[in-house]
């Protein structure tokens, strides 16, 4: 098998794989806002309302297609599509878990170990913001506008806080922007230099602040709430998606649920060890080479869906912030503090070695 | 001028650096949500499960037959009298030879109406029934299309003798 075979099932497996996980995201909301609420949610689609993702889609493409007669319509359709590409594309930086052998070959499961992998999934998300904010503007509407600039000016100021809190990750992984290597980085070696686990070597408990930051940032890159502005139902009816209908709204909500898995994904490999786990390489003596591949990548998704979980379980605790609370904490509060966080963690590698 | 001495002077104080974070009290409200996602859920699986109605619900009236059958209602009328929104109206009928297996009593309804809509299910007319025939049940009233309909016979009133209706819920005991 080629190379660029493997790659190409690996894409399609993933492009699936997003998308699932993306639907039943939309179940797994409203199941666990149901649960934290005292309710049992959606179960009369299949046995636990599991067919209910299916049911939605189904609703979602049998509706009728609105495009308002002033809008823009290049633009109008434009603005989903790019939403969904560009939440899409991230996951092709993304190790999935360790190499496969296949015929005696090894195969990356990674689509693409690009050398820039971190700058990539910045770039990428900050090409983000157009879909939303050619939806908003293309709507012709005083809502979808007023959230749209929201969305905007929202995730470039948090961008910022997020590049600064990754940085402290590059300097220690000696400026490797590849994730890959910031990943295989947190399998090797003792946490602290002095407890011995193997794949435990996690940069969360280096740079907790970072990823505080980080987890902040990720929470307002994907519009969630506390961070939902963009489209705060009670404010601006439905922000930046008011005019859209069918399942073009069904790709901007979709689209949020994936940018959910992704930065959910992201925040695993920077902080949590991506498919690294504690007794990796006990297990690799003792089992075949690919069954220990299979065990990481499911490792890397139970990581994955915990944060998944997280965002919801914070979507219930948290109420909105205000719109100027929300660009002071992340101007005067976030960004210096990682600014900090990266001279304290240079100075650290400095004096202490690594 | 202080006029009472209840008045209290609510000052805001100022956060103290750890409270400024807010971390810590975020994290308390995560503590308190996930408290939840295990506690018992309070929904109802409604079509499969039905919570029992509390004895003092008041809903669709049924007119009682006797152990034998026969209806209890005489046509007395100090229900319709005693109705507030005036929803009842009957026609009383003399019994003849050959029903005393249909009706308890010389005298029986013969039409007996209730405007479902007029009806305020205050429960008066069965406080006011001297011959146990009247009684609100904890069945709902069905929907209907049109207003005409609301208007509940005998045929939707009386209680079948196949199909009774418990109302031991709703009797009273009085002590005088």
């Amino acid at each position: 098998m080629s190379v660029l075979v493997f790659k190409a099932i690996l894409v399609v497996v993933l492009f699936l794989v997003s998308l699932g996980i993306a639907a039943y995201s939309t179940y797994a909301e409203r199941k666990v806002a149901a649960f934290l609420q005292d309710r049992i949610g959606p179960d009369r689609a299949g046995p636990f309302g599991l067919l209910q993702p299916i049911a939605d889609g189904v609703k979602m493409f049998l509706k009728e297609e609105i495009i308002p007669t002033l809008s823009d319509k290049f633009l109008f359709i434009l603005g989903p599509s790019m939403f969904m590409v560009t939440t899409l594309m991230v996951s092709a930086v993304i190790p999935w878990g360790m190499p496969l052998e296949i015929g005696g070959e090894m195969f990356a499961l990674q689509v693409a170990d690009v050398n820039i992998g971190i700058l990539y999934v910045l770039g990428v998300v900050s090409l983000g913001v157009y879909g939303i904010m050619i939806g908003g503007w293309a709507s012709n509407n005083k809502y979808a506008l007023l959230g749209a600039i929201r969305a905007s000016s929202q995730m470039i100021s948090y961008e910022l806080a997020m590049g600064m809190s990754v940085v402290a990750i590059l300097l220690m992984t000696n400026g490797s922007l590849s994730i890959n290597h910031i990943v295989e980085a947190q399998g090797t070696g003792k946490l602290y230099g002095f407890i011995n686990v193997s794949g435990m070597n996690w940069n969360v408990f280096y740079q907790p602040v970072a990823f505080l930051i980080f987890l902040i940032c990720a929470f307002a890159e994907a519009n969630r709430t506390p961070f939902d502005l963009p489209e705060s139902e009670s404010e601006l009816i439905g922000g930046f998606h008011t005019e859209y209908s069918s399942m073009k709204l069904g790709l901007y909500l979709f689209g949020e649920y994936i940018n959910m898995f992704i930065s959910s994904a992201i925040i695993s490999c920077l902080f949590f060890g991506g498919y690294n786990f504690p007794g990796i390489e006990y297990l690799g003596t003792i089992l075949p080479h690919n069954i220990v591949s299979i065990i990481s990548v499911l490792v890397l998704f139970g990581k994955i869906f915990f944060f998944i979980f997280f965002f919801m379980w914070v979507r219930w605790t948290i109420p909105r912030f205000r719109y100027d609370q929300l660009m002071r904490l992340g101007w005067q509060i976030l960004m210096p503090i990682a600014i900090v966080n990266v001279l304290l963690t240079a100075l650290g590698i400095t004096l202490f070695g690594n | 001028m202080q006029l009472t001495n209840r008045s209290k002077v609510v000052t805001k104080p100022e956060m103290t650096w750890v409270e400024k974070l807010y971390l810590p009290a975020i994290l308390g409200g995560l503590q308190i949500t996930i408290k939840h996602l295990f506690k018992k859920k309070a929904t109802v699986k409604y079509p499969e499960v039905k919570k029992e109605f509390a004895p003092v619900y008041r809903g669709m009236h049924v007119l009682k037959r006797d152990e034998q059958g026969r209806e209890n209602c005489t046509a007395c009328g100090l229900c319709a009298v005693s109705c507030p929104a005036e929803a009842i109206t009957m026609d009383a009928a003399e019994r003849q030879k050959g029903e005393e297996h249909l009706y308890r009593e010389e005298k029986y309804a013969a039409k007996y109406e209730i405007n479902m809509l007029r009806c305020i299910y205050c429960g008066l007319c069965e406080e006011a029934c001297p011959k146990d025939a009247i009684y609100l049940t904890d069945r709902i009233v069905p929907s209907e299309y049109t207003r005409g309909e609301f208007v509940f016979g005998k045929d939707m009133l009386v209680e079948r003798i196949d199909d009774r209706v418990d109302v031991s819920k709703r009797k009273k005991e009085y002590s005088i």
